[in-house]
């Protein structure tokens, strides 16, 4: 073999014959042909065939049919529930009716005596109504619990784990280099001094007015809904100047997800103390306090606490898991 | 008063009119956002202020800072994103 041919300067390593030869792509992402899925589904309706044996099993043709009849049953009966119970309802409209006259009086006159809260729609929805609310807060964590399924991604995590051990000085460079600096560090805005000096005198002013919101809430206008929006867009201000780094220093997945449990625990538990007190007529030993002092209303304020946490966290996790979809 | 309130409602119908009919996604959430805003005073002038701090912060705040993050993640937002790929 000739000592300067090709081959053996390849093969002693002195040449690479892909370099400068073959044009470098990046991957794309898999687009599927147009017929593809319809096949794949046809595939999939075929094996579910063949396991199951449709046409021939007894008893799984007994169970459909069943299935059906039931499934149709069950939303009769369901229907005829709901018509019954409207059917016993007052007629819409009819200016006798005890809602039009009852209930708001009721509530007006009776509900700073029986509430101590100053302000009567905090009045209503977390003292007269708060089974609704409560129902209300368990479809606001479902959906939550919902989004955070989808959105969840635990590739970049690895990624990132990756990066933390590759050696601390290369991570900035290397994260510059390749998801581009946006999806990396999380902040849009990198290094924007404009941004960083307003967020520093605007996100204390914010979340000091969130809290003072939640606080007063049976006092002035507001509550624990809109105090921790509040708190949550200023948590999202803060961490669009900011950066991701920032923010994990004090908030992460775990904070997350113990703060959520404590005050649905303890919103379930407190409503149900007093709900069972107030079914049985027994007296629930909860002082009221004075109208008009922050520690008044008994347990509206510890709620609006707990709502009020609850909102600002799951305002700022969503914007984190749309933003890196994790946190 | 009563002028202004027809005024802002003028406005209501002409926003939610406009976010349908508008071609750029970026738009219709900005209109969208000054609906919010919009109705956040009418809430106030209909004395109800809890709504209207809850319209402010999550209508207004909130859920248009979602919308622009989502515009991001799909690339919709405009010539700012084609610089990024290029990078």
């Amino acid at each position: 073999m000739k000592k300067d041919s090709a081959f053996s300067r390849w093969f002693y390593g002195e040449r690479d014959t892909l370099l400068d030869r073959v044009e470098m792509k990046p991957q794309t992402g898999h687009a599927p042909r147009a017929g593809e899925i319809r096949e794949l589904m046809e595939e999939r309706r075929l094996i579910r065939e063949h396991i199951y044996d449709v046409e021939d099993n007894q008893k799984l043709k007994l169970f459909h049919r069943l299935y059906q009849v039931a499934a149709v049953v069950f939303c009769a009966t369901l229907m005829l529930i709901m018509l019954v119970a409207v059917s016993w309802l007052p007629e819409n409209g009819n200016p006798d009716n005890p809602v039009n006259n009852e209930v708001s009086a009721r509530y007006i006159e009776n509900g700073l005596q029986e509430t101590g809260a100053v302000n009567i729609v905090t009045g209503m929805i977390l003292d007269y109504r708060a089974f609704d609310t409560f129902g209300e807060s368990n479809v606001l964590f479902i959906s939550t619990v919902t989004v955070l399924i989808l959105l969840h991604n635990k590739k970049k995590k690895e990624t990132g784990a990756e990066d933390v051990a590759g050696g601390r000085a290369n991570t900035a460079e290397k994260s510059r280099k390749s998801a581009g600096p946006a999806e990396k560090s999380g902040s849009i805005y990198e290094e924007n001094l404009i941004l960083q000096k307003i967020a520093g005198i605007l996100v204390p002013i914010i979340v000091i007015f969130g809290v003072y919101v939640i606080l007063n809430g049976h006092l002035s206008p507001g509550g624990g809904f809109s105090g921790g929006a509040i708190i949550g867009a200023g948590l999202i201000l803060y961490q669009n100047a900011f950066g991701f780094e920032k923010t994990e220093r004090f908030f992460t997945e775990k904070t997350y997800k113990w703060i959520c449990f404590f005050a649905l625990t303890f919103y379930c538990l407190a409503k149900s103390y007093s709900f069972f007190t107030g079914a049985n007529h027994l007296e629930s030993g909860i002082p009221l306090g004075k109208p008009g002092a922050i520690l008044s209303s008994g347990l509206i304020l510890p709620l609006n606490i707990c709502v009020g946490l609850v909102v600002a966290c799951t305002m700022y996790t969503f914007f984190a898991m749309f933003r890196k979809g994790d946190f | 008063m009563n002028i202004l309130t027809y005024i802002l409602l003028g406005f209501l119908v002409i926003c939610a009119i406009s976010v349908t009919f508008s071609k750029k996604l970026l738009n219709s959430v900005l209109i969208f956002m000054s609906y919010s805003l919009v109705m956040s005073i009418i809430w106030m002038m209909l004395e109800s202020p809890d709504l209207a701090i809850t319209e402010a912060a999550v209508g207004a705040g909130v859920t248009s800072v979602l919308f622009f993050v989502t515009l991001r993640k799909i690339h919709a937002m405009g010539e700012e994103d084609v610089d990024d790929e290029e990078r």
